[in-house]
């Protein structure tokens, strides 16, 4: 077992970055007009990315396989983006930004990244605003903010509850100038399938034109990957249909290490779910718990009289509800982190108190907010006799203004009317804090080939604080990689074009076409799908919300026998050199079942509960924490990176030690 | 309901050269709950079980927002509700024996790639053609609060940049036109102190580029607004033309 080099400049926490940017080697004009960059992805990280490098003189190569960079997955991301801007003056700043995360995530992310990624927050804002972005601001014209989970300020900049949309579409807006002035080439409708290393270096990659299913080489001088999470190893999960885990699959199996798998962000607020046919599962926004109460029946009575449809939540009195979040964590309350709130809910609805048919939901219920709003605008608007009546609708104006689109979508998916009654939620697979080992360059352990936002492992730890993927798909894509890469390069500027003409780029295309080919004439019996809903449920089950030793270990026996079985009876109608969407699926899927043995593995070997992961073997046993998770650091501090040999089962661990100089240690408490 | 069971009238076609037709077929056991596109699921599994090729369409968030999808449901863009895109119309918007038509966003500049699927790119590149601020990551702009912006403005601003880009309006209006389109882009940077020192160029080579592109010219029918999914508004036309004629007096 070898040990990581994280590359961690040296100096003081606050210098760092300073220091590295100071010293750091740059490329001159005249050679960055020699040197091609492939981006894949062109999500925040990937788009603001090729944007930035394009913008900085290098032929940027970016492809997405969406029809247009604009719709990459992070569009759909709704709450916001944290920024230490200490606008509102209640005592935020870099460092405490720096300390949320550290904690938000449980102590296992890397100090110097966090804090790189807290300095860096506040030009994201300053260059959004530049681009037009229209942040949500208040009657003086200026920026407004809200509070998300696990901190205690307000620091968060939003655009109604879409402010992903607008922050990709700024992006976007980047890219488009770069792509005018032919900077950019980009590549809709391509999927990278692999990755081809000439020397040791990234030089390219192998990917599909998914029109006409032809396969193409490109090379490059470096490449990044801004591919985003694996959520859908779940199979149903918050991500679009479309998100995989391919390029960075592949780019493991070439060599880079796979870093925590197992660290899955699970959702608290989402929609339930409804039948067998459901495809995909929609998040309700974090910044409804600043005005949402979560709460199930105290009563087992209630609940049945509620699943029956005798009795509405509406009608049960105060005293026969248990606000359970408010009653553990009385500090927080409903604003705990995320993994703390999945993790009650699923404690709830396990004890028996789910309140849908499934026994899967709570409530988050808005009536209290809806009244005191209300009072608060009577007040303002001088009705001093204003009846309930009147104080509701007064109400329900104010929660329109700030939720309107949320509740709009809730009502379409569910045709309940969340201004009248509770809405249902329940926990969702959503976001995937591990990803590819990168050191503080976001290099992965292949020279020249990076990955940025969700598709590394680096800043979240084994929890991610609401409103922070934003901001670390930014930073890296804009602030970040723009100046490591130019380290890397100045040593390539007498390389020249690289030829896709060589027996790499010859061997991982005839690798990728002999893949296809065996997959659309295999001619079994089952589709895609199915393979895909079975994985989900072995995930879902072993390696959820909860996790032990015995169910890990039947994950891994029974992921690798649905992998076996995947290739014997898969059926993939129509061919490979055109356009075929099972085809494209059936590729994902057949990484997912790979990722998924690991993921299983990396839970099975991390024996302690941290952040998103909790392992039943390991809970607070008495006190004030009881039966809260408990974390080891003595034997865990590490990072898990994972190195691919094969197969998934024998993977070879490789651990980077983590060090906490500036952060003490403690266990995360929030009661 | 739990059970339901439809007739579907949809358009193949194999490639963007086949003729293409309307083909019909049966589904069953739909439930009220599902989604649009998971019924599309189920009749796609069925037709992958008796080794058929499935319908191809465009689809990927799922929760309308990436504006992927585009099916031209019963005669509408995105079907009979108002407010919302094909993912997020739900199947109790249909009774028991229904017949469903759902063809392609259908336009000159959208040419059908696969049986639902378009290509859309002359959006992409009537963006090229102006859909930014001409600003540089320096990490040295002014600070984010230096500029107040009037909150109204704001506010209009984010109403027009709500767009995604789907393209309803361009399969709804009996000219193509997206003005509707461009008419949002042009109005959210107009609408902003930073997006003033390019709003005339703006709005002259993104219409120029949307001509080049073979959208037809607005008649003020108003269809566009009505089927938009994401309410944008028709003021954001009149803007895009006070830009384009006060540019053009200059």
């Amino acid at each position: 077992m070898a040990t990581l080099d994280g590359k961690i400049p040296a100096g003081p926490i606050k210098d760092k970055w300073t220091l590295y940017k100071d010293m750091v080697d740059l490329v001159n004009p005249a050679n960055k007009r020699n040197i091609d960059i492939i981006v894949v992805g062109t999500g925040l990280a990937g788009g603001s990315a090729a944007a930035t490098l394009a913008e900085q003189g290098y032929n940027v190569k970016a492809f997405c396989y969406q029809d247009s960079p604009r719709r990459a997955h992070s569009i759909a991301a709704q709450g916001g983006i944290n920024a230490a801007k200490n606008y509102q003056g209640d005592g935020d700043s870099v460092h405490r930004l720096f300390y949320d995360t550290v904690k938000g995530g449980d102590y296992r992310s890397r100090e110097a990244n966090v804090h790189r990624l807290a300095e860096v927050s506040t030009n994201i804002i300053d260059q959004c605003v530049a681009q037009g972005v229209p942040f949500a601001r208040d009657y003086g014209g200026l920026l407004d903010n809200r509070s998300f989970g696990g901190v205690l300020v307000s620091r968060t900049f939003y655009a109604k509850g879409q402010t992903g949309q607008q922050l990709l579409l700024g992006a976007y807006s980047a890219m488009n100038r770069q792509i005018a002035r032919g900077k950019i080439q980009m590549f809709n409708r391509h999927e990278m399938l692999d990755l081809v290393i000439i020397d040791g270096k990234a030089r390219g990659i192998i990917a599909r034109n998914l029109v006409t299913g032809e396969i193409e080489r490109h090379s490059a001088h470096a490449v990044v990957l801004g591919t985003g999470g694996y959520g859908n190893v779940f199979f149903l999960s918050t991500n679009a249909m479309g998100s995989n885990v391919t390029a960075a699959w592949k780019t493991h199996r070439r060599g880079a290490y796979f870093a925590n798998p197992c660290f899955t962000q699970i959702h608290p607020t989402c929609i339930p779910r409804s039948g067998d046919y459901q495809s995909k599962l929609t998040l309700m926004s974090e910044s409804l718990r600043n005005d949402g109460r979560i709460w199930v029946p105290a009563r087992l009575e209630d609940v049945e009289a509620i699943r029956s449809g005798r009795l509405k939540p509406t009608a049960i009195a105060e005293e026969h509800r248990d606000y359970y979040l408010e009653r553990r964590y009385p500090a927080f309350g409903n604003l705990v982190p995320r993994d703390v709130a999945s993790r009650a809910a699923k404690e709830r609805c396990d004890a028996g108190f789910g309140v849908n048919a499934t026994g899967e939901a709570v409530y988050l219920d808005f009536a209290a907010a809806i009244v005191r709003y209300g009072e608060e605008q009577a007040t303002i608007k001088g009705e001093k006799d204003a009846t309930d009546v009147r104080i509701k609708e007064l109400g329900k104006s104010v929660v329109e203004a700030k939720y309107g689109n949320l509740f709009d979508m809730y009502k379409q998916i569910t045709a309940d009317n969340p201004y009248e009654t509770p809405m249902m939620i329940y926990p969702a697979v959503h976001y995937t804090m591990g990803g590819l080992w990168v050191d503080y360059n976001l290099m992965t352990t292949v020279q020249g080939c990076y990955a940025i936002g969700e598709a590394n492992f680096s800043e979240h730890g084994a929890n991610r604080l609401g409103a922070s993927a934003l901001m670390q798909g930014l930073a890296d894509g804009y602030f970040v990689l723009p100046y490591t890469i130019g380290g890397y390069l100045s040593k390539d500027i007498r390389t020249g074009k690289i030829s896709t003409d060589s027996p790499e780029f010859a061997e991982a295309e005839a690798n990728v076409k002999q893949k296809l080919e065996s997959l659309v004439n295999n001619k079994g019996t089952k589709s895609v799908d199915y393979y895909h809903k079975k994985l989900g449920n072995i995930m879902w089950n072993k390696c959820g919300m909860s996790r032990n030793e015995q169910g890990l270990m039947e994950a891994m026996t029974e992921i690798a026998e649905l992998r076996d079985d995947f290739y014997k009876n898969v059926s993939v109608p129509g061919g490979a050199y055109e356009l075929n969407q099972e085809l494209e699926k059936a590729g994902r899927v057949a990484d997912f079942l790979e990722l998924g043995e690991l993921f299983a593995k990396d839970a099975l070997d991390r024996n302690e509960s941290c952040g998103g992961h909790f392992r039943e073997e390991s809970v607070e046993v008495g006190g004030p924490q009881d039966g809260e998770a408990l974390r080891d650091d003595e034997n865990y501090a590490y990072v898990s990176a994972w190195e691919f040999t094969g197969k998934p089962s024998d993977a070879v661990l490789h651990k980077e030690q983590l060090e906490f100089n500036d952060i003490e240690l403690k266990q995360r408490s929030y009661k | 309901m739990d059970n339901m069971n439809l007739t579907l009238k949809i358009w193949r076609q194999k490639n963007a050269q086949d003729k293409g037709k309307m083909t019909d077929y049966n589904v069953t056991g739909i439930s009220e709950h599902m989604s649009f596109l998971e019924m599309m699921d189920v009749l796609n599994e069925q037709l992958i079980n008796s080794g058929d090729e499935p319908v191809a369409f465009d689809h990927d968030c799922r929760e309308g927002i990436c504006g992927s999808c585009s099916m031209f449901i019963n005669g509408e863009a995105h079907g009979p509700v108002k407010g919302t895109t094909t993912c997020q119309l739900h199947m109790r918007s249909f009774s028991d024996g229904d017949t469903i038509y759902i063809e392609p966003f259908r336009a000159k500049a959208f040419p059908v790639i696969k049986d639902l699927i378009v290509d859309r790119s002359a959006f992409d590149r009537i963006q090229h053609a102006g859909g930014y601020i001409s600003i540089n990551t320096s990490g040295n702009t002014q600070d984010a609060n230096a500029t107040p912006i009037p909150k109204e403005n704001a506010d209009l601003a984010m109403d027009a940049a709500m767009c995604i880009g789907c393209g309803a309006c361009v399969a709804t209006c009996k000219n193509s036109s997206a003005m509707l389109f461009v008419g949002a882009k042009v109005s959210q940077y107009a609408l902003l102190p930073q997006g003033q020192v390019e709003s005339k160029m703006r709005a002259q080579n993104m219409v120029a580029q949307m001509d080049a592109e073979g959208f037809g010219n607005c008649t003020n029918t108003g269809a566009c607004m009505v089927e938009c999914p994401k309410g944008i508004d028709l003021s954001n036309i009149a803007r895009l033309n006070r830009e384009l004629l006060s540019g053009s007096l200059t």
